[in-house]
């Protein structure tokens, strides 16, 4: 076989999610009365990147074949926080912004320890993590409110260009940033080994502690950033449990249509990307069609099973039945 | 050797799990330039010897000494920094990682930070031509390669490593015989670059064609080193045999008449590269030993009567009659009333943190139960005679089947499965790792349960159980029954021979027996 075949098998996952991200876009502009515009597109982004923030931060944990059922509150806490933090002259706002963000880092980083110092189960962790992350959040803003740095917010939430939207440039930025190096590094490579197959991985001296530790550390990273941008889309920081639980779930579906195996070592954070802003699209696609909203959550459930049925076929080729437990 | 300081050294090794001492006092000089063999029977601390030297256990006592200077490991990866590499039985490789990522996997080379691809490929391109796999592409993930191709990855992921003492746990075991032909030339190669090569192997014919020298353990010790070709074939199994019997059989009754109709009957099973065209019969009152090597297909033959398997070949019978049986829950019907005790009670056989009463019914409740509800009047009676006939120690019935003992949790699993009144009963190495009081009441119970007319095929890696209980005795080498052992001809000896797939001359009859 050539080497782009085998690419393209790597890379089958993201490819799908890609497919089915541009299909129901496509569906959509075509239907939507305003038709493909700068401006659809920006707010489809605007809304899409929040959720694209989040599934990024829960692929990295679920790579190393844990889950974070805290990201959601990670991203509230960090949102409220801005709201008090990210204000005033641009050096003020640049030091908000560096807080969160390592607040945002610090709350990953205590789910990394609990998990792999403490040995406890990833899901047990992060469920109790995340009620305290949230209840830090409720003190910050007990009643919505606070402000943000308004020309950071416009800025971000704009348009570059007048046409390519702010926040998808933002959104690639990252990527470039955070995953592709840590996709590429040592810590990345122990990360995926530890979740494909931990003890091959302890048998081959690969590094699974800081592997692991430093997946959960970006995972508080990645959901600190889309709390930043929560902030400055809604302009105020608001402890909204709903909310938060709702992004954790949605980022777990967004992570499987992305084409990342929950048992781990498998998949990248740019398919939990496209499958992130699919997910969102199908909302969208219901409101061009016509369709009162409170058809959403069935059809987001449709698409979702759907979508994880593709990757259950490989079930029927197991001869030892056995390994169906495995 | 004598003033010259070994490459490698070790020194009055134990190690004891629990109250088995796996390894007492072992010793072995390893020097450079040499393959070194290691022989010996299951159980005879041959893995855990390696797991030593590889760091993945830590002894009890005893040194280590590489150079000269002593060294202790904490981890394989000290080990590995060592130069001690070592390719274990289980493959240590990461599906989901592409071959060249695996090759690299402890120490992949960076440029800024980041894992450098092109070196990646070159190192892994190189690892595989020398390790003669060229065939096989970096890029292909290692999950969609077929065994033999894995294991050929784990040779070049060592080779990579640049080791100094490569040590090769039953390496071959997977692979095809070009595949070994290109293996064992690279392993001269590698003889003549100076490395010390360890090498266990079943295979005695391999042994023959590579070791300088050999080494043969036995209860947990090294018992004898020779230069290898100096000892016959013969000389060597004598060696490894010598466990004194520590168990106590009940007597065996007349055998069954062969032209009694078989209870069950398998005929040309065959099953991926595990299982090839076993043909086997097993009568009611007969208890059929599966004897042989750990791993060579004995397990799988159990899971194929069970209804594990999928895309079995060959056929089934039950009584004369052909049948399909397509899941545990169909062999435990009443018209095939199969039951299997598996190899590991902790995973297969029980739900640990349940009580002794729920895991004792779970088997039968459907005949425990009507219209959906558990009869708790016939349950109780049932565990009751269950518990009086197995003589399980318990505190009560409705406490964690695990605070039992690692043997009453045995006749636990045993008793649920009892509780049917199987008329076939498959058992996989059920006294592994259990107290020889229990062990003995184990051997009274299969014979009795013979008795009553059940047909009982019993895989055991303990060859004295095999000799002690069985009425005939099957041996599988490569996932086939290379000889069949009936009655006084169940020896230690022959068990043994055949088992390592030995031809030639024929053992005496008798003298592995009176050992």
């Amino acid at each position: 076989m050539k080497d782009w075949r085998y690419w393209l098998a790597e890379q089958r996952g993201t490819l799908l999610a890609l497919g089915i991200f541009i299909v129901m876009f496509v569906i959509y502009t075509s239907n939507h009365p305003a038709g493909f515009t700068a401006n659809v597109v920006q707010t489809a982004s605007n809304k899409g990147v929040l959720l694209a923030f989040v599934a990024m931060a829960q692929t990295l944990v679920v790579l190393t074949a844990g889950i974070d059922l805290s990201v959601g509150m990670i991203f509230l806490l960090t949102n409220c926080l801005a709201s008090w933090l990210v204000v005033g002259s641009p050096t003020q706002t640049a030091f908000g912004v560096i807080a969160v963000l390592l607040v945002g880092l610090l709350c990953g980083a205590i789910n990394g320890a609990i998990v792999i110092y403490g040995r406890l189960q990833p899901i047990v962790a992060t469920i109790a993590t995340g009620a305290v992350y949230y209840g830090i959040g409720l003190l910050l803003r007990p009643s919505p409110g606070g402000s943000v740095n308004e020309d950071l917010a416009d800025a971000l939430t704009g348009r570059v260009f007048g046409v390519v939207p702010a926040s998808l440039v933002v959104l690639l930025a990252v990527v470039l940033v955070i995953w592709v190096p840590f996709s590429r590094s040592v810590l990345g490579r122990a990360a995926y080994a530890a979740g494909s197959s931990e003890t091959a991985a302890y048998m081959s001296g690969v590094p699974i502690r800081r592997g692991k530790f430093a997946a959960y550390a970006l995972a508080g990273l990645l959901a600190a950033i889309g709390g930043l941008f929560l902030t400055f889309f809604t302009y105020t920081g608001e402890a909204a449990y709903a909310s938060g639980n709702a992004y954790t779930l949605f980022s777990i579906a967004a992570v499987v249509l992305g084409g990342v195996s929950l048992f781990g070592g498998k998949g990248s954070a740019i398919g939990a990307i496209f499958g992130a802003l699919a997910f969102r699209t199908i909302g969208d696609l219901l409101f061009v069609f016509d369709f009162d909203p409170l058809w959403q959550p069935l059809f987001q459930g449709v698409i979702l099973l759907v979508a994880v049925s593709l990757g259950a076929f490989a079930l029927f080729r197991v001869r030892n039945r056995l390994e169906w437990f495995l | 050797m004598d003033g010259v300081v070994p490459l490698f050294r070790m020194e009055g090794i134990s190690k004891r799990y629990g109250g088995v001492r796996a390894l007492e006092k072992a010793e072995l000089v390893v020097s450079a330039g040499s393959i070194h063999a290691i022989l010996g029977e299951n159980g005879a601390g041959k893995s855990t010897l390696i797991k030593v030297m590889a760091g993945v256990v830590a002894p009890d006592e005893g040194a280590m000494t590489l150079d000269g200077r002593e060294v202790t490991f904490a981890s394989p990866g000290a080990a590995n920094k060592a130069g001690i590499v070592c390719i274990f039985q289980e493959l240590s490789l990461i599906p989901e990682l592409s071959v060249a990522d695996n090759i690299v996997i402890s120490d992949p080379p960076t440029r800024f930070g980041m894992i450098d691809r092109k070196a990646q490929r070159r190192i892994a391109e190189q690892a595989l031509a020398r390790a003669g796999a060229a065939d096989i592409h970096p890029l292909a993930l290692v999950k969609d390669l077929p065994l033999s191709r894995r294991q050929m990855v784990e040779i070049a992921k060592a080779l990579a490593r640049k080791p100094r003492i490569l040590i090769l746990d039953e390496a071959t075991s997977a692979l095809t015989a070009a595949d070994v032909a290109k293996i064992f030339g690279v392993l001269k190669r590698l003889r003549e670059e100076g490395l010390a090569l360890l090498y266990i192997s079943h295979r005695m014919n391999e042994i023959a064609e590579l070791a300088d020298h050999c080494t043969v353990f036995r209860n947990g010790r090294n018992v004898a080193s020779y230069k290898a070709g100096s000892k016959s074939d013969n000389e060597v199994v004598e060696l490894m045999i010598g466990r004194e019997y520590s168990h106590i059989f009940p007597p065996k009754p007349a055998a069954v008449p062969a032209t009694a109709a078989p209870r069950l009957e398998a005929r040309k099973l065959s099953w991926a590269d595990r299982l090839d065209n076993i043909s086997l019969t097993v009568r009611a009152g007969e208890v059929v030993g599966l004897g042989g090597l750990d791993g060579q297909g004995q397990r799988e033959l159990l899971l194929a009567f069970f209804g594990v398997l999928r895309g079995l070949g060959g056929q089934v019978l039950i009584d004369g009659k052909p049948v399909t049986i397509a899941s545990p829950a169909a062999a435990r019907e009443d018209r095939i009333g199969m039951a299997l005790i598996p190899e590991d009670r902790k995973t297969e056989g029980l739900m640990l943190p349940m009580t002794v009463r729920e895991n004792l019914s779970f088997a039968a409740l459907d005949r425990l139960s009507k219209v959906g509800i558990i009869d708790r009047a016939s349950e109780q009676r049932l565990i009751d005679d269950m518990v009086g006939l197995l003589a399980i120690k318990t505190a009560g019935l409705d406490i964690p089947v695990g605070a039992l003992s690692g043997g009453n949790q045995q006749k636990v699993v045993i008793a649920k499965w009892l509780m049917r009144q199987p008329r076939i009963i498959l058992l996989n190495d059920p006294t592994r790792g259990i107290d020889v009081g229990t062990k003995q009441e184990l051997y009274q119970l299969m014979r009795k349960l013979a008795d009553a007319g059940a047909a009982i095929l019993f895989y055991s890696t303990d060859y004295d159980e095999l000799i002690g209980c069985c009425d005939r005795v099957l041996v599988l080498y490569d996932g086939a029954v290379k000889r069949e052992l009936v009655g006084a001809e169940i020896t230690e000896r022959a068990l043994i021979a055949s088992a390592l797939n030995i031809h030639g001359e024929e053992s005496p009859v008798g003298l592995g027996a009176s050992a």
